[in-house]
């Protein structure tokens, strides 16, 4: 089963990690991301850039509003994530409290739905196109592989 | 059962192979590494609950197994010199930083799939030790009662140490070969999981992302190893297609009749990563890059007749001449039929017929028995279906052959 760890970060551990030496985040991420790599089970992974370049679309208006923030009310902000292949939820939880992260930093993990969960909607139109355009990119990726096609 | 067991089961397979690696280092021994550790998982499942989990789990089941080495060494009064270089390695290491050592996990693997081991025994150690699995986890993944797999276990351990074999990466010239029975380890549990041979399902899933996660280990172990990669790609487009190979009732789905759009597209992007990395390290390709590639035309074509079949062709006689083998030219055949014709692909197979290759499988006269329908000659075919109906041993794929020489 797959889950994903959704890294939640509050102002207090952004502002810490402006004092740390920055290298120093980077060796001891890259040891954590190469942990789960040797362990075989890491799918997936992203960072995000800060909140400042990004954006927040608000749908409580009949028309979605674009706006700089808020970021909810929490003020957390979400700046990267980890999909990983493990047996159980038990495994999720131990690889995610092995992330290199302190105070005011927290790791949401949730499931990652598979086919299972859309067995009831295999025939629908809409999920029938998305596989249709799931091909076209395995395709592509695949001419790129066989040297250059396209 | 119950939570604190989960996660000390959880424990073991992030860190079980890592701590018997260490153990095995420090004492010399796999059997005895594996027994300690086991002991120290029995202690965290008693202490656990009351001290909470550690955050250095690894090191507190390493260092438990130490107390444990040197308390029996102690004992006995004996192995003074490892005692103390146990002793002081446990006083050193304890406060520093866990630091696994890579050698210790290959050396693991190379033990764990010691030739001097039958190949169930690797299978079992393997998923043990390198996989993490318990043997409550293996018994339900191999079908076999619990103390089965304990026995396999133990009679693998007392052989190991039997046969003395040291804790150690093979020499430079046994590399090769041993290296071969690693990867033959995995895609065997790969394989159990892919197309069952015992049990009511015909796939299981749960034994082949095991197998697959094994490949990634061995992979990292072995970045230079183009085969390594190349299993690995084999393995991840095989299993993108686990969602289509099974029927709603359990019935399994034949390549041609799968619904494509349930493959697994980003397992398939996986496998093309792995193939393009064993293409990278590699001097060309070997027996399972080979088979990748050819899993991989058919993974990325949007039907059947929409497959590169003339490159699955290219790709056959390139696997026919490092890995010759009946199989693979019936296999070559059939896809010669969908690239060129059933006339050329006839020739070939009745060079397998006339060759003796394949006698008493119902393979050779089920293709054959095709390849006449397609050209017409349709009381040849329904006699070479009925034949291979009869040879058939699965009840399902008899009613299939019979259903097509009777639609004939």
């Amino acid at each position: 089963m797959k889950y994903m760890l959704i890294m939640r970060a509050t102002q207090e551990a952004a502002e810490a990690s402006q004092e740390m030496d920055f290298e120093e985040i980077i060796n001891a991420m890259g040891a954590y991301n190469e942990s789960l790599m040797d362990a075989g089970v890491l799918l997936a992974g992203e960072g995000l850039a800060d909140a400042e370049e990004g954006f927040v679309v608000d749908f409580d208006a009949e028309t979605p509003i674009v706006t700089d923030g808020p970021y909810g009310e929490t003020h957390e902000l979400f700046n990267g994530f980890w999909i990983l292949e493990v047996a159980s939820k038990e495994e999720a939880a131990q690889w995610a409290s092995r992330a290199p992260l302190g105070p005011g930093s927290k790791l949401e993990v949730r499931r990652v739905t598979d086919e299972c969960d859309f067995a009831d909607f295999a025939d629908n139109e809409y999920v029938q196109k998305e596989e249709g355009w799931r091909e076209e990119q395995a395709a592509r990726a695949e001419g790129k592989g066989a040297g250059g096609k396209g | 059962m119950t939570d604190i067991r989960r996660t000390v089961d959880a424990v073991w397979r992030i860190e079980g192979a890592r701590v018997v690696a260490t153990l095995a280092r420090v004492t010399g021994d796999f059997g005895l590494a594996e027994d300690l550790a086991q002991e120290a998982v029995a202690d965290a499942l008693t202490q656990w609950p009351e001290s909470g989990v550690p955050r250095n789990a690894g090191a507190w089941l390493t260092a438990v197994a130490k107390r444990r080495a040197i308390d029996a060494w102690r004992r006995r009064e004996r192995l003074a010199e490892r005692y103390q270089a146990i002793a002081h390695d446990l006083t050193e290491a304890a406060e520093q930083e866990w630091q696994p050592i890579e050698d210790d996990m290959l050396r693991l693997v190379f033990t764990a799939c010691h030739p001097v081991l039958s190949r169930e025994a690797q299978v079992c150690l393997t998923l043990r030790v390198v996989g993490g699995l318990t043997t409550e986890e293996i018994a339900r993944i191999m079908l076999v009662p619990v103390p089965t797999v304990q026995a396999r276990i133990t009679r693998a351990k007392k052989t190991l140490a039997a046969a003395t074999v040291p804790f150690e990466a093979p020499e430079p010239g046994q590399w090769r070969e041993r290296l071969s029975g690693v990867l033959g380890v995995v895609y065997a549990v790969f394989t159990e999981g892919y197309a069952a041979t015992s049990g009511d399902r015909w796939i299981r899933p749960d034994l082949a992302l095991e197998a697959l996660r094994l490949g990634r280990v061995v992979a990292r172990l072995l970045p230079r190893e183009s085969e390594a990669h190349g299993l690995v790609a084999l393995m991840e487009f095989q299993a993108s297609r686990f969602a289509a190979r099974v029927a709603a009732d359990g019935t399994p789905v034949l390549l041609a009749d799968q619904d494509r759009s349930r493959w697994d597209r980003s397992q398939i992007r996986r496998g093309q990563s792995a193939l393009a990395l064993a293409d990278r390290v590699g001097r060309g390709r070997g027996s399972y890059a080979l088979q990748a590639a050819i899993a991989q035309c058919h993974a990325v074509a949007p039907s059947v007749a929409d497959t590169d079949w003339d490159r699955i062709v290219v790709l056959y006689e390139a696997l026919g001449r490092i890995a010759p083998s009946p199989v693979v030219d019936l296999n070559r055949a059939v896809a010669v039929s969908m690239a060129t014709g059933p006339a050329t692909a006839l020739r070939i197979v009745d060079g397998l017929a006339s060759a003796g290759a394949l006698r008493g499988s119902y393979l050779l006269p089920s293709v054959r028995g095709e390849l006449l329908a397609r050209l017409g000659r349709t009381e040849e075919a329904r006699s070479e279906l009925l034949t291979a109906a009869g040879l058939a041993a699965n009840e399902r794929e008899q009613a299939v052959l019979r259903a097509k020489a009777a639609a004939l």
